[in-house]
């Protein structure tokens, strides 16, 4: 297990923090802590879908058990940039990805990787919940079940302990063999979760996770992010500020610019920094105007 | 004062009614095809009565018609062409949506296209010629299978690439970023879906293997009245007997032979029926969710 | 799952591995890949067979193969199929006359006055089983229905192929009256224009480059029909310009009928009518392509 060194608060504990607006802020962070592991190391990164670049000049780190939110207006290029740190885009016909894209030190668009075996360790939640039309038990055994656990103790074990951690157990520890398909959203967004857990990641990604669900089941996967944040590393993106706000430990701005090249919208990195320093004191104009709404 | 109903309104009424008709002719023909047949062949089931389906003796120098050999027949001829078609069709539909690349995909369309416009009396002239004699499969279920394979694969590849496109790319989407490997997340995300209208389309090919009379009938052997499970033997199948035998036939003949065309009617329509019912309603249900 | 070890070691090793998994995905696809090569290799021995034997019976001392009449003794060798290429441009150009009209009107009931209704439910649904229909069992019933009564002749043929062609060109001509834009329509009818003149002013217009197209494939079909044929056309071996008169011939019915025959020579010819017969369907195909490219083109 690993030590934890950070100052542990109870998310429904805030202060009122003097942000514009009156935003509630998370507790602060001591920024750039220096031995934080980096997860993620960018360095310049680009995406093009065929001639047009999506996505210039993106240069930050992630941090290890760190949650990450990647907020700005729609087309402002934060999925994309997600979706680059799970090989995802391997998958769009004439998607190429530009740049350094370091995972703990090893350059993820390397020739000799595999892209099955990044996804292994770093897993995706998407926005809209896909659960495969199989019972929750096959869904969450699925992972396990592919890298060769064929024992039924074992795999028992594997499937509850996920199900625990996305906080979903009690709720269909009797019902397992029922088809996922039968849970309502939220539930189903949980049991993403659990899937993608049992893999056994170190990095989840979220795709806008909460978007397509009610306020009830949003703030019941908010709470879980914190609950695995000491376990996982997690970077998500949202267009929803106040989610970031709540949940976050850094925030990366994201905005559209025109292109000076070819007169499209590109999406850029426009300021990224502690979640506190974003949303009460911004350094970049456009942040502040974003943060207090004047735009997107 | 203007007359609001104009005299064009008799020419529009009688063009609606024109295009009405023209539509239910597809009605009155199949409604004509099932009474006139049926009616054409109730001579030989005054002579046999219902022994007709369950006897294989036929022999027309005795005025004897069991169709058992040839309904067993075409069911075994369309069995084989399935079991070489459908593992072949099925792989090549899913190479050409998961796993090619645009460059690749179109031409194999073309190809599928190809195939499917060669007329299935030339086949039949290849199958004679070339596998029977040149490469000495002879005659037998077997080489008729195998002809009416190539024929099928056509339509069941275009159809279950229709069918497995409607998979929801989320799925897909989902299973890959668990890790999947490509035939994992086929497995997990595309058959699946796609099951329900894969079976249809298989139906629709076995529905097509079943009425194939001319490549049939060239290869299969014509033997008569043998209820054999052995694919080499040579063999015989309803539309086979049909062609082969009219020619030559006397009125309780060619009776019979139209008793063996409604069986067959009946038969394919049913399977169709079935598939189309099928393959509908599984697309449905694939964009709707 | 990921050990311990490697969590805390410096970098991940992210190169492919050699697992079972892989293994299994990776054969599964070379599996897919011999589906391909297995649906080509019999498309490549047809039309090399094709090619092989019957360029040089169909071209020796051209154009003698297209024109001279078929010989009445099957053992003697030599050309031609001329009977059979006018009867089968005569019976397949009969049954387009008939079916493409009648077919095209249907689709227009279909889609432009009958829509959702329950009778044009059950005609879509019944159009879709036609097309499933056994050939043979659409000449025994063209036999019943016509030969019986007015014998042997090109027309038998022509209205027995009009059956097969009928759903074909219903299907394909209601998928494009699906794509004229609703807007066209209104446009007419706002200027006070009938239904039916704008149907056949506007609409079919419109759609008129994919109904040529979806019925040239039907047509392409039809020509390459054979069990249809044997029951209402026979098997002449001289030239018969008569559609209503008089037994006739098709290319189909001569591949048929010489298939089987122990002679060299009837085989030879077989397969010179066959390439002719190919020819014939590829270029009709050929032409239906180009009318769907002039439809993607305008779009």
């Amino acid at each position: 297990m690993l030590s934890e060194e950070r100052i542990e608060t109870d998310g429904r504990t805030q202060r009122d923090r003097s942000g514009p607006k009156g935003i509630i802020v998370s507790p602060p962070v001591a920024s750039n802590r220096p031995d934080t592991p980096v997860v993620f190391d960018l360095a310049d990164l680009e995406v093009f879908y065929g001639t047009f670049r999506a996505v210039r000049g993106v240069t930050m780190k992630i941090f290890k058990n760190e949650i990450t939110a990647f907020i700005g207006p729609s087309g402002c290029g934060k999925t994309t940039v997600l979706r680059s740190f799970n090989r995802m885009h391997d998958v769009t016909p004439g998607a190429r990805v530009a740049g350094g894209l370091r995972y703990r030190g090893a350059e993820l668009y390397a020739p000799t990787v595999s892209a099955t075996e990044v996804r292994r360790r770093i897993g995706m939640v998407f926005q809209k919940p896909n659960p495969f039309p199989k019972s929750i038990y096959d869904n969450v055994a699925f992972g396990p079940r592919s890298s060769g656990v064929s024992a039924k103790a074992d795999l028992d074990v594997v499937v509850e302990k996920s199900l625990r951690s996305a906080a979903l157990w009690d709720e269909v520890k009797d019902r397992l063999k029922a088809s996922a398909l039968g849970m309502s959203g939220g539930q189903q967004q949980r049991l993403c979760i659990a899937r993608t857990i049992a893999v056994g990641p170190e990095v989840v990604l979220m795709d806008e996770p909460c978007s397509a669900l009610d306020p009830i089941a949003t703030a019941r996967i908010e709470e879980l992010m914190r609950e695995l944040k000491s376990r996982f590393t997690i970077v998500i993106v949202t267009h929803n500020m106040q989610q970031a706000a709540r949940v976050s430990d850094r925030t990366a701005f994201f905005t559209t610019e025109i292109d000076p090249k070819s007169d499209c919208r590109t999406g850029t990195l426009v300021e990224y920094d502690d979640t506190t320093k974003i949303f009460s004191n911004p350094s970049d104009e456009r942040t502040e105007n974003y943060i207090t709404g004047r735009f997107g | 004062m203007h007359d609001l109903r104009g005299h064009r309104a008799y020419a529009d009424g009688a063009f609606r009614w024109a295009a009405a008709g023209a539509a239910a002719l597809v009605l009155l023909i199949l409604g004509l095809i099932f009474i006139t047949i049926t009616s054409r062949s109730l001579p030989v089931f005054h002579q046999m009565g219902l022994s007709f389906f369950t006897t294989s003796r036929w022999s027309p120098a005795d005025a004897l018609f069991g169709a058992l050999a040839f309904i067993w027949g075409t069911a075994f001829t369309a069995l084989i062409a399935l079991a070489i078609a459908v593992p072949i069709s099925l792989g090549m539909a899913l190479f050409m949506t998961q796993v090619a690349p645009p460059v690749i995909k179109k031409p194999l369309v073309y190809l599928t296209d190809l195939l499917a416009g060669v007329p299935s009396v030339v086949f039949g002239l290849w199958g004679v010629l070339v596998l029977s004699q040149h490469f000495g499969l002879g005659r037998s279920f077997l080489t008729a299978g195998i002809i009416l394979a190539i024929m099928i694969v056509p339509i069941i590849t275009s159809l279950s690439r229709e069918v497995i496109e409607t998979t929801p790319p989320g799925d897909k989407e989902g299973a890959l970023a668990l890790g999947a490997t490509r035939w994992e997340m086929i497995g997990a995300a595309v058959l699946p879906h796609s099951a329900g209208g894969l079976v249809g389309a298989v139906m629709l090919g076995l529905g097509r293997a079943m009425g194939e009379t001319i490549a049939a009938a060239l290869v299969i052997g014509s033997a008569l009245g043998q209820l054999t499970l052995s694919p080499l033997a040579p063999g015989n199948s309803m539309p086979a007997v049909i062609a082969n035998e009219w020619g030559e036939a006397d009125a309780l003949h060619k009776s019979a032979l139209i008793a063996l065309a409604v069986t067959l009617f009946v038969i394919t329509i049913i399977v169709n029926l079935a598939a189309t019912a099928i393959v509908q309603r599984s697309m449905r249900k694939g964009q709707g969710s | 799952m990921i050990d311990l070890a490697e969590v805390t070691s410096a970098q991940p090793d992210l190169s492919a591995k050699r697992s079972w998994r892989s293994v299994k995905s990776t054969t599964m696809t070379g599996l897919m890949i011999a589906s391909v090569v297995l649906v080509a290799l019999p498309l490549i021995a047809v039309v090399w067979a094709i090619f092989g034997r019957g360029v040089a019976v169909a071209f020796h001392g051209f154009p003698d193969f297209f024109i001279k009449e078929i010989p009445s003794v099957a053992r003697r060798a030599g050309p031609g199929m001329g009977p059979a290429i006018l009867g089968t441009l005569m019976v397949t150009g009969a049954a387009t006359l008939i079916a493409v009209p009648l077919g095209v009107l249907g689709a227009v009931y279909l889609h432009e006055y009958g829509v959702g209704n329950r009778f044009s439910r059950l005609v879509r649904f019944m159009a879709t089983v036609m097309t499933g229909v056994p050939s043979i069992v659409m000449g025994l019933f063209i036999y019943v229905v016509w030969t019986l009564h007015f014998g042997y002749s090109a027309f038998g043929g022509s209205l027995a192929l009009a059956c097969l062609m009928l759903p074909v060109v219903i299907g394909a001509t209601e998928q494009m009256l699906k794509l004229v834009p609703n807007h066209l329509r209104e446009a007419s009818y706002a200027l006070g224009t009938s239904k039916s003149r704008t149907i056949l002013t506007v609409v079919l217009p419109a759609a008129l480059p994919g109904i040529v197209s979806g019925s040239l494939l039907a047509v392409a079909r039809a020509a390459g029909e054979t069990a249809p044929l044997l029951f209402a056309v026979g098997a002449a071996t001289e030239y018969n310009p008569h559609l209503f008169e008089e037994a006739n011939t098709a290319l189909s019915i001569q591949i048929f009928g010489n298939a089987t025959s122990s002679f060299v020579a009837a085989q030879d010819r077989a397969w010179g009518a066959a390439l002719t017969l190919v020819l014939l369907t590829f270029i009709i195909t050929l032409v239906a392509r180009v009318f769907t490219a002039r439809i993607a083109s305008r779009r």
